[in-house]
């Protein structure tokens, strides 16, 4: 392997970092800032943290968010599931194409498009915008998201698991329960992960469907945005940020570390 | 014919009238699609038989099994069970247990609930349950790997979790798919003993799908060679090496020479075939092949024996030259080419350290056999 370092490597390297990160590194630094101006460096505090949960109407939203992103994501990860199971266990059932095809179409679908049908919907059936639209909005759009997650999934899973099962007696829901489930749950909770983030920072579609009363944080912020942008928005982000951040890095240690004792345990294993 | 049994002497329904057969294919046809996996097959195996399902792949041999155990359904035929009909019967219901080739050892669950997993679909009270689980354990020698988890474990022991785990409900008749598949070669022979030993004293009977001819012989009561989702002979693995039905057979299980020739002269099963070129085979085994037929005379590398010079008194020698010799440390084979431009393979057990009169490439050689070591095919 070649280890050392070119001009153009390093040139490469920075220049990428720059490009993904500087930004964010900014907004993190200028949510310290001592002054109300957001380009102007007056001094480190932390002021605008403590400004920050005093400023009722961003709680509210995070709450209204932090609600939606829960309940969207969980139903979303059994619909989602469920659409996968049927995708990959029933492959000639009549209208299987186009049923696959409309699963997938959300996820190529514009944003503005999602929003705007599913508006004129919630409008022609009458029914209030507000938290409930919301979150079947986000239902909608997610669910796509995690069918795709779970069929990659079942696509590898060894069908002999279930029919040993069966052989040994359970019916099949029970096989579903006992043996299907467990196995894929690793690839059930990144979907409902990832519904929930996707649900978390989604603003078109939000602004489409909600109403007074649901206002999610990205549309709170982005609407704070418009009067001018306060430290206490880049404080808001940073913990964000923080808390996806954080996420991350637990989720992946522990799947290394999960691998690592694997690799442990099935060279014991070779070894007797 | 004699000593063509088995090898537990005492051990034959098949050749019983009165013995009630256990597990009946009867007229069987199972299609997928166009694709006509098994045809019109009717096969029958006794109570306690270790009977093997032998074929190359796609010949059948799993889907026999996989109708046996539920997964598939036949398209034609029946299936009897202890004279119960099977069809629409649902896996979990029938009394047979199956041993996968993937061995299909749930990854989510340790060595114990493995094994325990089909007691408790049962409803079996818990310390039942826990004294069947060690027993099993015991049984296969995993007592100190009870709480691993599959994938800890190594290739052979996974592979005697799975068949503790489908011994533990005591079914009826216990399938393996090609149980041994997985191993390398030196487990797979160890494996094979502790298998025909679990088996006699379970008590179970065992059907058995493998491609493998030597493990079919070495374990089976009786194999059946199936070809193209239809029967070619079920037989002992004697009777299936000595004694093959078809030119299939003979050629599917182990080495065998063939002459193609016809009967010049026969009379109360020796005959002499006319094999061309000159080639006159004597036969004690032309049963009842009248003269005239078309035959293949078929005869096993280790029944020929090859020489420098012509033996004296042989019924059967031809003359040719050696071309190959393969020496694989028990035992040493020739390959001669006849003067017709034929290869015989013959094969000789290295009895002694040092031989006299060593042949080598391209020396003349005669080959010789004595009239009863070939049979005659006429299919």
């Amino acid at each position: 392997m070649n280890t050392t370092w070119s001009r153009f490597n390093i040139t490469s390297i920075v220049l990428g970092f720059a490009f993904l990160y500087l930004p964010i590194v900014l907004l993190i630094v200028f949510s310290f800032n001592e002054s109300k101006l957001v380009t102007v460096w007056g001094g480190f505090s932390t002021k605008w943290y403590v400004s920050l949960f005093h400023n009722q109407g961003l709680m509210d939203a995070t709450w209204v968010t932090a609600r939606v992103g829960v309940i969207s994501a969980t139903v979303a990860t059994v619909l989602g599931t469920l659409a996968a199971l049927t995708l990959t266990r029933y492959t000639r059932f009549k209208g299987r194409m186009l049923f696959s095809g409309m699963v997938f179409a959300p996820l190529v679908m514009p944003e503005v498009i999602t929003g705007l049908s599913l508006l004129l919907l919630f409008v022609a059936v009458g029914l209030d915008r507000g938290f409930l639209t919301v979150t079947l909005a986000h239902i909608t759009f997610t669910m796509c998201f995690v069918a795709v997650v779970v069929q990659s999934r079942l696509i590898s899973f060894d069908r002999s698991l279930e029919e040993a099962a069966m052989d040994l007696g359970a019916p099949p829901v029970k096989t579903f329960f006992q043996i299907t489930l467990p196995v894929i749950m690793p690839a059930i909770i990144s979907g409902w992960m990832l519904a929930f983030t996707l649900s978390l920072d989604d603003l078109v579609i939000a602004s489409f469907t909600s109403g007074p009363g649901a206002t999610t944080l990205p549309m709170k912020i982005y609407s704070q945005v418009r009067l001018g942008v306060t430290p206490e928005i880049n404080a808001a982000c940073t913990i964000l940020i923080a808390v996806v951040a954080v996420g991350v890095i637990v989720a992946s240690l522990a799947n290394k570390r999960r691998e690592v004792q694997r690799q442990r345990d099935e060279r014991a294993a070779q070894r007797g | 014919m004699k000593s063509l049994g088995s090898i537990r002497r005492d051990f034959a329904p098949w050749n019983d009238p009165n013995a009630k057969p256990y597990i009946q294919f009867d007229n069987v046809t199972k299609k997928f699609g166009d694709f006509t996996a098994v045809n019109n097959l009717s096969l029958t195996i006794f109570e306690r038989e270790f009977f093997a399902l032998l074929g190359a792949s796609g010949c059948g041999k799993s889907t026999l099994l996989r109708m046996l155990a539920g997964f598939e359904e036949p398209t034609a035929g029946r299936i009897l069970l202890d004279g119960q009909d099977l069809r629409g019967i649902p896996p979990y219901r029938r009394p047979v247990n199956m041993m996968f080739q993937s061995y299909a050892l749930f990854p989510h669950m340790t060595v114990e609930n493995n094994i325990a997993f089909g007691l408790k679909q049962d409803g079996m009270p818990k310390p039942e349950i826990a004294a069947r689980v060690a027993e099993m354990l015991k049984l296969v020698k995993l007592e100190q790997f009870a709480k691993r988890k599959p994938h800890q474990l190594s290739g052979g022991q996974r592979q005697r979790v799975a068949l503790a785990r489908s011994v533990a409900k005591r079914p009826k008749v216990l399938l393996l798919d090609e149980p041994l598949g997985a191993l390398d070669k030196k487990l797979r022979e160890e494996t094979q003993f502790e298998l025909m030993d679990l088996q006699q004293s379970l008590g179970l009977t065992f059907v058995v799908v493998t491609h493998d001819q030597e493990e079919a012989m070495t374990m089976a009561d009786r194999i059946a060679i199936i070809d193209k989702g239809e029967v070619m002979q079920v037989a002992t693995p004697a009777e299936v090496y000595e004694a093959p039905g078809s030119r299939f057979v003979a050629g599917f299980v182990g080495n065998v020479n063939m002459f193609e020739g016809r009967i010049a002269r026969g009379e109360a099963g020796s005959a002499s075939i006319d094999a061309g070129n000159g080639i006159t085979i004597r036969t004690d085994n032309a049963g009842n092949a009248a003269a005239g037929t078309a035959v293949t005379f078929a005869i096993r590398p280790e029944k020929i024996k090859v020489s420098s010079a012509k033996p004296a008194g042989a019924v059967n020698a031809i003359e040719g030259e050696v071309y190959d010799i393969a020496y694989l440390g028990d035992m040493t084979v020739y390959h001669v080419r006849l003067d017709d431009g034929q290869v015989v393979r013959a094969s000789t057990m290295n009895a002694a350290r040092i031989t006299e009169d060593p042949l080598s490439w391209n020396d003349r050689a005669w080959v010789s056999f004595r009239p009863d070591a070939g049979v005659v095919l006429t299919r």
